[in-house]
């Protein structure tokens, strides 16, 4: 299993290098969404407070983008039937695909976290970095699961483009919440305090327990039907 | 490889309806017949893909009811999509899919000798590569897979005289090392000079081509003609 990840895993992070996708659609994208949320909630001190909500949102954004291209390169010329037909371990491309989108989204995230401190004025404190670190790790990790076992869902049936989007926020919607109550606590947001954080990190990591199990046992079967 | 009053279904149409057929190590098998017939669905069927609804079903001496995740392991499936990753080089993708199953470097680079891609098309993206020579780049990932049973869906098409050449001394000395060997062509001169045997497949059911037990089932073609 963990063979067929690494394999996966580096398969899918070469052909990013290759078509730059993430660099040249998904950051700009993503820093596009950044600056029209400054445009809309216009005044610096809402700015301010939301700014970890926004950066999570935009997160969540380009996670649609990324998990549609992940699967689409499978797609295009019928390689995930080929996958299939070869007998490769189900778990094995799970854990794969979704290691190689934690690594594209851990990238997307470090450039929208900086956008947010030049952006957004927020301040990174020393007594936060663990629990910053540490929510950025665990959310990555938890998107990247539900990512990659929703984008295999939908990505057998018609009409996959719009299904995913309406299939993976409602159940992305706790990494949402913890996330952003996590790094509101290790920002200082609207006098947040670190303490304040490490609760929604449980969360977060049950989110990831969860769905490591439950992804790994039923990816098999959601791409065989 | 052996069915017994085998019936498969697609959603509610039955595709296979009580075929019989026995396929024995080493032999090269035609399946001819009208669009629609039932070919690929056999293929698919004995890749492990589609599910033996009733009847009986060996492949490999593996149950087709009960153990089709060990038969995708030996056999390699060709359909009308290549499976190919188009912004991975021929290499890379050869590589990939021979790494699935344990291929040495030494096994990738014959595969890839056989099929004419050592040379100029080795560092070639497969987006920039023609349908012929992609159709060869998926069949240098069969042969890198070392599969015992080679199941190929019009596996001529888009190859020119040179590919097509190749293609059939390639799958000569799959079986002549053990391997057996199903086509599903429309081309019958070509596919039927190198076939052992022709197998006709109508509304879901096989007969077998008077005449189409000898060395080739040319005569049988002719006579059919």
């Amino acid at each position: 299993m963990f063979r067929t990840a690494r394999l996966v895993a580096a398969k899918d992070l070469r052909i990013e290098l290759r078509s730059r996708v993430v660099t040249n659609q998904v950051l700009p994208f993503a820093a596009i969404v950044m600056v029209m949320f400054a445009f809309a909630l216009n005044t610096d001190a809402v700015v301010e407070r939301v700014a970890p909500g926004l950066v999570w949102l935009a997160t969540l954004f380009s996670l649609l983008i990324l998990v549609q291209r992940s699967f689409a390169i499978e797609t295009a010329d019928g390689a995930t039937d080929a996958m299939r037909a070869a007998g490769i371990d189900p778990a094995g491309i799970f854990l794969g695909k979704a290691l190689a989108l934690a690594a594209e989204l851990a990238v997307l995230e470090i450039v929208l976290l900086a956008t947010a401190v030049i952006l957004y004025r927020q301040d990174l404190r020393a007594s936060g970095v663990v629990l910053l670190v540490s929510t950025f790790l665990a959310a990555t990790i938890g998107l990247a699961l539900v990512g990659t076992l929703y984008g295999g869902l939908a990505a057998g049936v018609r009409g996959r483009e719009t299904l995913l989007p309406l299939l993976l926020l409602p159940v992305v919607a706790p990494v949402l919440i913890g996330a952003t109550r996590a790094t509101e606590a290790a920002l200082g947001t609207a006098g947040a305090v670190v303490a304040d954080g490490w609760p929604w990190l449980g969360l977060l990591g049950v989110f990831v327990a969860l769905f490591s199990v439950g992804g790994t046992l039923a990816f098999g079967p959601l791409i065989e039907e | 490889m052996q069915l017994s009053n085998a019936v498969a279904v697609l959603g509610q149409f039955p595709v296979l309806a009580g075929a019989d057929l026995t396929v024995h190590r080493g032999e090269i098998v035609l399946l001819q017949g009208p669009n629609g017939a039932g070919k690929t669905s056999l293929l698919r069927l004995f890749a492990g893909l589609l599910p033996l609804a009733r009847g009986e079903g060996t492949v490999l001496g593996c149950d087709l009811r009960t153990n089709r995740e060990s038969i995708r392991k030996r056999v390699g499936l060709l359909g009308h999509a290549n499976g190919l990753y188009a912004d991975l080089t021929v290499t890379e993708n050869v590589r990939f899919w021979g790494a699935t199953v344990g291929a040495t470097s030494a096994e990738v680079d014959a595969a890839m000798v056989r099929m004419g891609l050592a040379q100029r098309l080795a560092k070639v993206p497969v987006s920039k590569l023609s349908a012929g020579q992609k159709r060869r780049t998926a069949l240098a990932c069969l042969v890198a897979r070392r599969a015992e049973l080679w199941l190929l869906d019009e596996p001529h098409a888009g190859l020119d005289a040179t590919g097509r050449d190749e293609l059939d001394a390639t799958l000569r000395e799959a079986t002549a090392v053990g391997a057996t060997i199903i086509v599903a062509s429309h081309e019958l001169e070509r596919a039927g000079a190198l076939a052992t045997r022709l197998v006709e497949v109508v509304g879901g059911q096989i007969r077998e081509k008077a005449g189409s037990g000898g060395s080739s089932a040319s005569a049988a073609i002719d006579e059919s003609a």
